[in-house]
């Protein structure tokens, strides 16, 4: 049974693997200094080419037509909005914009990231396609968590080439830096499940808000860089404080069970991710309002805020470490993480390790988020929400509950999402390592670190 | 304030085939958490497998009742997969591998790699797989007014889906009523209170939660087909915040209740119609642009759930001996 899924996974995988490149093969390619806009112009009777779009830039404007296969890209050097306007007179005989209201549009792009810009043909007149109720404006109804602004773009560049050792040295430096950003927040969540049980589902969004407060200090108020971070950081970690001692303490006193706080912490997720959405909007912001250089190193090219980004995490990560390991609070840290009725017995303050945890992982949490906005060069409400799923890939590979697996299963999750872009398409790569998740609960169900003891 | 508007909108959301759809959904997870104790939080991936089914199988050429049963085996076979991996493992596994089975769904779906199938980002558009369903209709062409409520009997968001969609909640709620009174059903209620002593009796717990992943995961399929039949398929539309919808109409209602997920699915949207049209009634526009009422809205929804389940975790027809909410 087991070798049968297995290996029906792995032909999932090989269906997944050849095609990847197709259509990618001389449209543009992202890298530090360049981003794409692309996309595609389609209706119901299939792709529509020589279509003419202008994309009006702050620095230039050009004119793009779409191929064959309807798909269009063009190449931008700078930060800013966008105004993308297709030219209707070049639409097919009889063929018309679904939606003429969006043209042209208006949006946002940045460098270092592809902006994936879709015009559908169709009858604008077929408002029976409308969705129910009295939502007319379709898109902004909240079923639709617009999950589509992906803003984590990818940097290497990918398809239209084979698979080089330069491209893999490339790839496997991009997988360790976002592996050790990763790891910042997935030990936290780790440090969480440990001492309390709980698998905190709004941690996610603790990520999102270092992200954002950072750039309310540093891009709105204009503050310089690092105390802007610092302070962001410091109010991220006083929010976990604020959390354990307004909710999670009080619930623990009430006896709420773990299943219970799981779907409050789902509750909390919702309502923060939709208060980000409201207070800073759809778009993407960045914090940066220049563009990065970027610094080589052998074969590996990378923006420098990554460097430091590396850098940061390295320390941060080797504090915790030496925290658990060799102080007496991080002693009783891990034994709170081992059984905490023997830690309150043997005279631990349980509730005081455990506020301290909340203290660390949002503060840890808040740091990821401010280092991929350094890195990818921007930031939405969807963050935190894209990194919530990877974090748990991450501490479930590691073994739950184990601050060094979750580490470890970082790194694992970073190298898979980056290695994965040579042989998947970009959108997939996510994809990818959800299911190497899975993969390895069939074999090793504890993790790669946890103790292999019977849990279920 | 137009009370007769507020109050005609928020009616309408009661027969409305989106609540229908949250509804077989959330009787689908009912049969996961709340009968069997199975924390499912993929279920928007058994919705979106279900409508993608639907869709494409439609779109080459097949029956109505081909494509229901495709969309249906959909879920069977994701179903199947998720549960051989996870089912042996504590509870916080299976909802951490369904969320990202889920996941691994949309993202594909949205994928470029099968735009030709999926249309990628942008979905399925409805009216190239509506034909059979509506060609099945037998009421005449035209609108029909019943009270307040005007429609068009044929059009994609009229009458016909509307009956169809809430036949197939009444037929779904009778069948779990005679399903959860059979031995079957005690089985799996057994396992939701104490696996061991199910297994000491001999029965086999994996093969009972996996009979009752596949079970929830169709309807949850078929809740898919019916979200999906007014409007089109969209990736991105069925996400996780689907998901914790279908969750919160679950528990508002009451877990391991027959009635409960139809009442909180009614309750959801028409609370929610109410909160929207009062927002945007109430709310100076200046301060709070007819865009934010949505994000609003949605941060509600987050707060009621939060609240819901500290204050009220049976929900209204829910009886508190009868909660699995523990982890095993």
């Amino acid at each position: 049974m087991l070798a049968a899924l297995t290996a029906l996974l792995a032909g999932m995988l090989l269906v997944l693997a050849p095609p990847a490149r197709a259509g990618t093969d001389d449209g543009c390619v992202s890298s530090p200094e360049a981003g794409c806009l692309a996309g595609s112009v389609r209706g119901s009777d299939g792709p529509a080419g020589g279509v003419e779009i202008q994309v009006e830039g702050p620095e230039s404007t050009e004119t793009v037509t779409t191929g064959e296969d309807g798909t269009w890209s063009a190449a931008i050097t700078a930060n800013g909005t966008y105004t993308l306007t297709l030219d209707v007179g070049t639409l097919p005989e009889g063929q018309q914009l679904l939606s003429p209201d969006d043209n042209p549009r208006d949006l946002r792009a940045v460098v270092g990231a592809t902006r994936q810009v879709n015009f559908e043909l169709g009858d604008p007149e077929a408002v029976d396609e409308a969705p129910s109720g009295e939502s007319g404006t379709g898109g902004t109804d909240p079923m639709v968590d617009a999950e589509g602004g992906e803003i984590i773009g990818e940097e290497a560049p990918r398809g239209g080439s084979t698979i080089t050792p330069q491209r893999i040295a490339q790839q496997a430096a991009a997988g360790l830096r976002f592996g050790l950003v990763l790891a910042l927040a997935s030990v936290g969540l780790s440090l969480i499940y440990g001492t309390t049980g709980l698998s905190s589902f709004s941690h996610g969004e603790q990520v999102t808000l270092g992200a954002l407060l950072t750039y309310v200090f540093a891009s709105v108020l204009g503050w310089p860089l690092v105390p802007a971070i610092i302070l962001a950081v410091a109010l991220c970690a006083s929010t976990g404080w604020l959390q354990d001692a307004g909710i999670w303490k009080p619930l623990r006193r009430r006896g709420v069970g773990l299943v219970q706080g799981m779907i409050v912490t789902i509750g909390l997720a919702l309502a923060l991710q939709y208060l980000f959405q409201l207070v800073f909007g759809g778009g993407t912001v960045s914090i940066l309002n220049y563009i990065p250089g970027t610094w080589t190193i052998g074969p590996v090219r990378l923006n420098i805020p990554s460097y430091y980004a590396m850098g940061i995490s390295v320390v941060a990560l080797s504090a915790v470490g030496y925290f658990l390991l060799r102080t007496r609070t991080g002693r009783a840290t891990r034994a709170v993480s081992d059984n905490p009725a023997l830690a309150a017995a043997s005279g631990i303050d349980v509730d005081r390790i455990i506020r301290l945890v909340w203290v660390v992982s949002a503060g840890l949490a808040g740091l990821a988020g401010v280092l991929l906005a350094l890195i990818f060069n921007g930031a939405n409400w969807t963050l935190g929400m894209q990194m919530l799923l990877l974090m748990f890939a991450a501490v479930t590979l590691g073994g739950l509950g184990t601050a060094f697996g979750a580490l470890v299963g970082s790194l694992v999750i970073g190298m898979v999402v980056e290695m994965a872009n040579l042989v998947v398409p970009t959108d997939l790569k996510y994809a990818s390592a959800l299911l190497i998740l899975i993969l390895v609960l069939l074999v090793r169900p504890q993790g790669i670190l946890g103790r292999a003891e019977r849990i279920g | 304030m137009d009370w007769q508007r507020l109050l005609t909108l928020a009616a309408a959301e009661l027969i409305a085939p989106q609540t229908a759809a949250f509804a077989l959904a959330a009787i689908g997870l009912n049969v996961h958490f709340g009968f069997t104790g199975l924390l499912n939080m993929g279920h928007a991936g058994f919705m979106l497998l279900g409508a993608y089914g639907f869709a494409i199988s439609t779109i080459a050429g097949a029956p109505l009742w081909l494509a229901l049963i495709i969309a249906m085996a959909c879920a069977v076979v994701f179903a199947l997969l998720l549960g051989i991996p996870t089912l042996k493992l504590r509870g916080d596994y299976l909802a951490i591998v369904t969320i990202s089975a889920a996941e691994i769904v949309r993202m594909v779906g949205r994928s470029t790699l099968f735009t030709d199938l999926t249309g990628a980002s942008s979905g399925i558009r409805g009216n190239t797989y509506k034909s059979t369903f509506q060609a099945l209709s037998p009421l005449p062409d035209g609108s029909t007014t019943i009270g307040p409520f005007t429609y068009g009997n044929n059009l994609s968001n009229g009458w016909w889906v509307r009956i169809a969609a809430w036949a197939i909640v009444l037929l779904a709620v009778l069948f779990i009523y005679l399903l959860m009174r059979s031995p079957w059903g005690r089985v799996l209620k057994g396992i939701r209170e104490d696996e061991d002593a199910v297994r000491a009796l001999g029965k086999s717990v994996y093969a009972y939660k996996m009979q009752a992943l596949v079970l929830g995961g169709v309807l949850g399929a078929l809740g898919g087909v019916v979200y999906v039949l007014p409007t089109s398929v969209q990736p991105d539309a069925m996400g996780r915040a689907m998901t914790f919808f279908v969750w919160t109409v679950l528990l508002l209602g009451g877990a391991a209740t027959i009635f409960g997920p139809v009442l909180g699915s009614m309750i959801f949207f028409v609370t929610l119609s109410i909160v929207r049209t009062t927002m945007r009634e109430v709310l100076p526009p200046d301060v709070f642009s007819p865009a934010q009422i949505e994000p609003l809205s949605g941060m509600l929804i987050g707060i009621a759930l939060m609240l819901l389940v500290i204050f009220r975790p049976q929900g209204i027809l829910g009886d508190k001996k009868e909660l699995t909410f523990h982890v095993r």
